[in-house]
């Protein structure tokens, strides 16, 4: 594992890019303000440097300088090179960059869909890539294409080139972005949060190609990245940046074992991990018999796909397939699943926005045995957290009058009382009271979703879901709002449906955890009992593929091969297969076939080996 | 007591904020220059609008060109052309502000209707909003204003059913984006009721679309008028709108250009000035736009 030996190889390899003094300031109404400072280093074939650092930091700035990428005309690098080889890439004109770009220094970007052309195959952009950088004939660069696709790993090939990205999942664009971008064998490789929008599982399978591809090619990875898990499992150096300036530069195993700057060790002890859960909340005795507030039994949720010229229903997306669960008063229930899973869905449903059959009870009561008015009353016992506050905020209203819409939607209390709670609120969650009059995107993102905790506490609810509530923050302002969250859920004696796909989070702050699949439970039971003691194949493999904020961490092998997640799409009449709940102790409840043969996807046996 | 209006934070002073801006109280100043023209235009007018004055033409019979006695110069029958400038601010105001407007509102509830509830109540509006905007606009106002006595009020009822079928596509199709966010999903799991949504929520991130095309619609409701005006449909000569006095003499362009130009330059700065004023009432109205200029 290339992390055990730091820098031990890489320091006598050639070096390939040297970043000295390099500052990109923004043309301001009131002169320049600098991106980034001063920030230098050099990179050695073969080697990864992780820059690392919370939103702001200047890093994904630093990656587009490098590229020649920075937007014009505002944006601009004012100090400074950037030498690749001899060459100095600040001085280079736009169109000699344009030929080095992909060819000596390639780039892969977060989101794979909008980096690849919707309207052409994937083998159309790979050959145009390749014949962009050589003289290579059509069938030449086709059979380059192949060999590319082959080489990240993706199954048929032959096939892929023939399919359009929307065809693909998000996993295996990601994987043709990484075949586009090693496909001319460049001397740097770029990768600018590679997998953060991808599922904890298939970011593991990212990983590890990026890192055979880069022993096989001998490719210099430099790697931007919010996630110190990944850092630890990827980088033989590192670089940690805040508001354009270097924190610390280390090797990774010092950074981790021994981080110098203060802010490097609160970014390390804000990062959530796994296996410690029992640090956090333990103090905190619960009653294991409070009242039940939410009631799910058999909840099922499909979405009909149309289709024909008669419009006609020709199959289902089986978003949740007979799931149950309760909740109890006081406590915190998470969900966590890969996307697609289906525990937004449910979200969306037990508020009453998604139709589903089967029964969901908020205190005793369902929305579907209600009038009008008990519906709106009852929507006072459950709220609900959305993952990105921005979009939960209506932009066109100020802070109070966000906060105090509940109650005014409920006619509770006079204008001044609802000032007066929307202020008393505030400073519940942190925030001060003149910061009322003020709109949400003069907030930051952290700020932002205590306004929305704030809003959904000012009907006092019995359950408060929080969807992906704290997944778009940075590791130290997501600390912090989950510490928020448990003082609150102390205060208030409100129950927390958690819905998350980051494991380490989950067993951070929930009481009971339940595990989903393709619309279903696979695994339920006491944190203690899903995460010290996984049963089914599925919860082992998500506990696994979580990277580990620690660079000694040894992974065992995992299986490679890129397989499809099956489709929740069924035609009329079919179905996935039901699975029956079996109690293996104590309230531990694990997922077996109905007919208890274990042939199905949803079985044990398949997730062992794809 | 409760309150249900909603608790005010809002910085006091949007009009202040308007008065801030020089090409908004630019806008506004033209607009009641126009509005103070056609109230006082008996007092203002030299001649009556409709008076043929017999030193009104040159010896030749040809109009006079601007300047002496006629300030604007004279159409083709002597008449005074300030005077019908003035008088025929009276209608052409009429349409491009209440015509205008009511297409405008008629193209907002139908677009907000329909793109917030969808089904079938969104497809039966929006096969509407289609088959009239399929149908050629022109000889539908014929066939309104040939079913109605002629009137002003008619004309401008006429003008208003055929154009608020663009504000309504567009309406609909923001209405559409904007009712999947999050933070109206966020308002309906808060209780709120459906038309607090549409007017308090969902209304107010459609003002720049609607003021654009209440913007663009002055200029096209103008003329449109004038083509009734003068297929015999719209308003009845020889009362004066803006649009019927560039349509009654645009054949002499060649020899009389301010026949064109100065009811076309008049059209013109009357939807410039509804421009001004409506981006900076946009960009007051926007809480992110504030602080910029």
């Amino acid at each position: 594992m290339s992390a055990a030996l730091p820098n031990a190889g890489a320091a006598l390899a050639p070096e390939v890019l040297s970043v000295q003094g390099l500052t990109v300031s923004v043309r301001t109404g009131n002169g320049d303000r600098a991106l980034v400072e001063n920030l230098s280093f050099t990179l050695h074939r073969g080697e990864t440097l992780a820059i690392a650092g919370e939103s702001g930091s200047g890093k994904s700035i630093t990656s587009l300088a490098i590229m020649g990428l920075l937007p014009p005309p505002a944006v601009r690098i004012t100090a400074g090179s950037v030498r690749l080889g001899d060459t100095d890439l600040t001085k280079l004109p736009e169109a000699q960059m344009r030929s080095l770009r992909g060819a000596r220094i390639a780039m892969i970007f977060q989101e794979p869909m909008t980096s690849l052309n919707p309207v052409l195959t994937i083998g159309a952009q790979l050959t145009e890539a390749i014949r962009a950088h050589s003289d290579a004939t059509r069938s030449e660069a086709r059979a380059q294409a192949l060999a590319a696709l082959q080489a990240v790993r993706l199954s048929q090939p032959e096939q892929r080139l023939k399919q359009y990205p929307h065809e693909l999942s998000g996993g295996m664009r990601q994987r043709v972005m990484i075949a586009m971008a090693l496909a001319l064998r460049p001397e740097v490789l770029i990768a600018d949060e590679p997998t953060t929008a991808l599922d904890v599982t298939v970011q593991r399978e990212v990983l590890d190609l990026l890192r055979d591809l880069q022993r096989e090619f001998g490719t210099a990875i430099i790697l931007i990245t919010h996630d110190m898990g990944v850092v630890a499992e990827m980088a033989d150096r590192v670089i940690v940046m805040k508001a354009g300036q270097v924190v610390e530069a280390a090797t990774t195993r010092d950074i981790f074992v021994a981080p110098q700057m203060p802010y490097t060790q609160n970014l390390l002890a804000a990062v959530p991990r796994m296996g410690n859960g029992s640090r956090v909340s333990s103090d905190v005795p619960r009653d294991r018999s409070g009242e039940t507030i939410a009631r799910l039994r058999d909840v099922v949720v499909r979405f009909p796909l149309k289709g024909g010229i008669l419009g006609r229903t020709t199959a289902h997306v089986h978003a949740v397939e007979h799931v149950s669960f309760d909740i109890r008063r006081g406590e915190t229930f998470a969900l966590v699943g890969e996307s697609g899973c289906g525990k937004s869905t449910i979200a969306k449903a037990i508020v009453g926005l998604a139709p589903h059959q089967g029964r969901i009870e908020i205190a005793g009561q369902s929305f579907s045995d209600l009038d009008a008015a008990g519906q709106k009353a009852l929507r006072r016992r459950v709220q609900i957290v959305f993952q990105d506050p921005m979009a939960a905020l209506d932009p066109r209203m100020t802070v109070g009058a966000l906060i105090a819409e509940p109650l005014v939607i409920h006619r509770l209390g006079s204008a001044a009382e609802q000032r007066a709670r929307a202020s008393e609120l505030m400073q519940r969650v942190g925030l001060t009271d003149d910061q009322l009059n003020r709109y949400p995107h003069e907030f930051s993102g952290g700020q932002r979703q205590r306004i929305c905790i704030a809003r959904a506490l000012a009907l006092q609810p019995d359950l408060i879901i929080a969807d992906e509530s704290v997944s778009a923050l940075d590791v130290s302002v997501q600390a912090r709002v989950l510490e928020l969250l448990q003082t609150l859920q102390r205060e208030y004696g409100v129950a927390f449906l958690f819905i998350s796909h980051d494991m380490a989070v989950v067993e951070n702050i929930s009481d009971r955890v339940a595990v989903m699949y393709l619309g279903q439970i696979v695994e339920t039971g006491s944190r203690a009992q899903v995460f010290g003691n996984p049963q089914h194949a599925y919860t082992q493999r998500l506990i696994e593929a979580v990277p580990v904020p620690d660079p000694s961490h040894i992974r065992a092998a995992s299986p490679r091969l890129a397989g499809d997640v099956p489709s929740p799409v069924h035609t009329l009449g079919q179905g996935p297969a039901r699975l029956v709940m079996v109690d293996v102790g104590d309230g531990h409840l694990v997922a077996r076939l109905y007919d208890g043969a274990e042939k199905h996807c949803l079985s044990s046996a398949n997730f062992r080996r794809e | 007591m409760t309150s249900v209006t909603g608790v005010n934070f809002a910085p006091k002073g949007a009009l202040r904020r308007l008065m801030d801006r020089k090409l908004a109280v630019f806008g506004m100043m033209l607009i009641a220059i126009v509005v103070a023209g056609a109230i006082f235009a008996p007092w203002i007018a030299p001649f009556a609008p409709d008076q043929q004055n017999f030193d009104g033409l040159t010896i030749e019979g040809a109009p006079m060109a601007p300047g002496g006695a006629y300030l604007m110069g004279t159409d083709l029958l002597g008449r005074d052309l300030f005077s019908r400038i003035l008088y025929g601010a009276r209608t052409s105001l009429l349409i491009g502000v209440v015509a205008n407007g009511l297409a405008l509102l008629i193209g907002t509830l139908v677009g907000l209707t329909a793109g917030y509830f969808r089904g079938w109540v969104g497809s039966v509006l929006m096969r509407f909003t289609d088959l009239m905007m399929a149908f050629p606009a022109l000889l539908l106002a014929i066939c309104l204003a040939a079913i109605f006595q002629p009137s002003l009020w008619i004309v401008a009822l006429v003008i208003a059913l055929v154009n608020w079928v663009q504000t309504a596509r567009v309406i609909y199709t923001e209405t559409t984006s904007l009712a999947t966010r999050d933070f109206i999903a966020a308002e309906r799991t808060l209780g709120a009721s459906t038309g607090r949504i549409l007017f308090k929520h969902i209304l107010p991130h459609l003002v720049p679309t609607i003021i654009v095309w209440g913007t663009l619609g002055i200029s096209t409701t103008v003329l449109l008028e004038a083509t009734l005006s003068f297929l015999g449909v719209g308003v009845q000569p020889p009362t004066a709108s803006w649009g019927n006095i560039i349509f009654e003499n645009q054949t002499y362009f060649q020899s009389a250009p301010w026949l064109v130009f100065i009811p076309g330059a008049a059209i013109i700065l009357l939807a410039l000035a509804f421009n001004l004023v409506g981006d900076a009432l946009r960009d007051v109205l926007d809480p992110t736009q504030r602080g910029r200029a």
